[in-house]
């Protein structure tokens, strides 16, 4: 009984084995894969935000130079980029849309101090004048503009990524192997970080 | 609850929904095609301009593989320049893939809007600031009297120069992008575990050994995914080579 048996047993043992390895072949990768290059895409933002970060005190520099008696402004953007860098995400995070909402505020408020030191700035024509400041503002603008590229970036990464974990195949993957795989938070669609700061006349 | 049952039939359909709708807004903005390294789709290129630029890109290419493409637009559709800009580029594909060493001269003449969008390769030695000098001191004057062709030839000048005067710098950048996500991690147990099960039934099945086989083949042409076509340049004509753009240079108006 026992003898005759065994082979379908083991048979049994090989076909699910297979059918496991089978859909392994079919989407097991894909949220891995889709998380770490949201992640990256993260990284991608937050380096840019940085960078946008490093050339404020040159900024500041320059302008007070010609602006002394703009304090107010410049201390404004000053604190704001204090406060800004201080509020750093790391990708274990990226759930938190609380989390995410503190980095995106303290980023718009920099963005805010910025827009007003540019407008004071069109007040002084010796300061627009100066190469070092033109210099620093086509950097700023080249900033913005990259901020702009990598937060589109990080939305579409995540959107595939949320997408996967609640689709087929990919929601069996979240509901078995990775049920620590959290959807990640989408930034906020209206907020005005992603124009650059506008001069108004 | 009954709704709560519903939305949950109903979200994977929803997103997936969305995710096609985004695959078609992506592919909604009408963009030339890259005939070659001059497209002139607002037709505001003299023939001689064109004639004289023509072999400055391809010199440039053989000598550095920097792919430098010119483009007019007739319309921005609605769109800002900088991302219309990134886009294109991103479609062109400008530049080698593992260097994304492009850089797209885009203008848009109905618009009076110009930009010179750099490949994440270049941000260093073409940088924001320079394009911004080479737009105003280079470009736009002309472009202010009409004269796109010598607006173009010179900012096209410009550009080769501020690309190849630097080149022991740009040769020896190490390519710090984080574009290809890395392999992902799964947890050691479950790899080993695999891999004695994958060799048990190698031995024990021919019919597993079949499939192995099958799977093997199939996976040598995957890719990682993102925006890589792993697109080559072919005999004849003239096509982008796999490289992005993260958004840097500078945009003008005149």
């Amino acid at each position: 009984m026992f003898v005759t048996r065994y082979p379908s047993r083991v048979g049994r043992f090989i076909t699910a084995l297979v059918l496991v390895l089978a859909l392994s072949s079919c989407g097991y990768n894909t949220i891995p894969t889709l998380e770490e290059q949201a992640k990256a895409k993260w990284a991608d933002v937050q380096n840019n935000y940085q960078r946008r970060a490093d050339l404020i005190p040159n900024l500041v520099a320059t302008v007070q130079g010609y602006a002394r008696q703009e304090k107010e402004v410049l201390t404004s953007v000053i604190e704001a980029r204090a406060k800004a860098t201080q509020v750093r995400i790391d990708a274990s995070q990226l759930s938190d849309p609380e989390k995410l909402k503190q980095f995106q505020d303290a980023q718009n408020q920099l963005s805010g101090a910025l827009g007003r030191l540019l407008v004071v700035s069109e007040n002084y024509p010796d300061l627009k004048s100066n190469q070092n400041f033109l210099a620093l503002q086509s950097q700023l603008e080249g900033t913005e503009n990259r901020i702009a590229v990598a937060r589109r970036d990080y939305i579409e990464a995540v959107r595939a990524y949320n997408t996967e974990l609640k689709t087929f195949p990919g929601v069996l993957w979240a509901a078995t192997f990775f049920r620590s795989s959290r959807p990640m938070a989408e930034f906020a669609a209206n907020d005005n970080a992603q124009t650059p700061p506008q001069v108004k006349f | 609850m009954s709704r709560l049952a519903v939305a949950r039939v109903h979200l994977p359909a929803a997103a997936f929904l969305a995710l096609l709708c985004l695959g078609i807004a992506a592919l909604a903005a009408n963009f030339p095609a890259l005939t070659g390294r001059i497209v002139d789709q607002a037709n505001v290129i003299p023939a001689e301009t064109r004639a004289a630029l023509e072999p400055k890109l391809a010199d440039l290419e053989a000598k550095s593989g920097i792919q430098l493409v010119v483009a007019t637009v007739t319309s921005l559709e609605g769109e800002e320049i900088e991302p219309y800009a990134n886009e294109l580029f991103r479609t062109w594909k400008l530049g080698e893939k593992a260097k994304n060493n492009g850089v797209l001269l885009l203008v848009a003449p109905n618009e009076r809007r110009l930009r010179i969008e750099v490949g994440y390769g270049l941000e260093g030695t073409l940088t924001d600031a320079l394009s911004k000098v080479i737009i105003a001191n280079a470009i736009t004057p002309r472009f202010k009297t009409g004269d796109f062709g010598g607006g173009i030839s010179r900012g096209v000048d410009d550009i080769i120069t501020a690309l190849t005067t630097d080149s022991s710098e740009w040769q020896q950048r190490p390519s710090l992008r984080l574009d290809d996500p890395g392999t992902p991690r799964i947890p050691t147990w479950m790899f080993v575990a695999g891999l004695i099960a994958v060799m048990v039934l190698a031995v024990v099945s021919p019919g597993f050994r079949w499939f192995l086989l099958g799977m093997l083949m199939n996976s040598g042409g995957r890719s990682g995914g993102g925006w890589s076509s792993g697109g080559g340049r072919s005999g004849g004509g003239f096509s982008g080579g796999g490289g992005s753009s993260g958004g840097g240079g500078a945009s003008g108006r005149w």
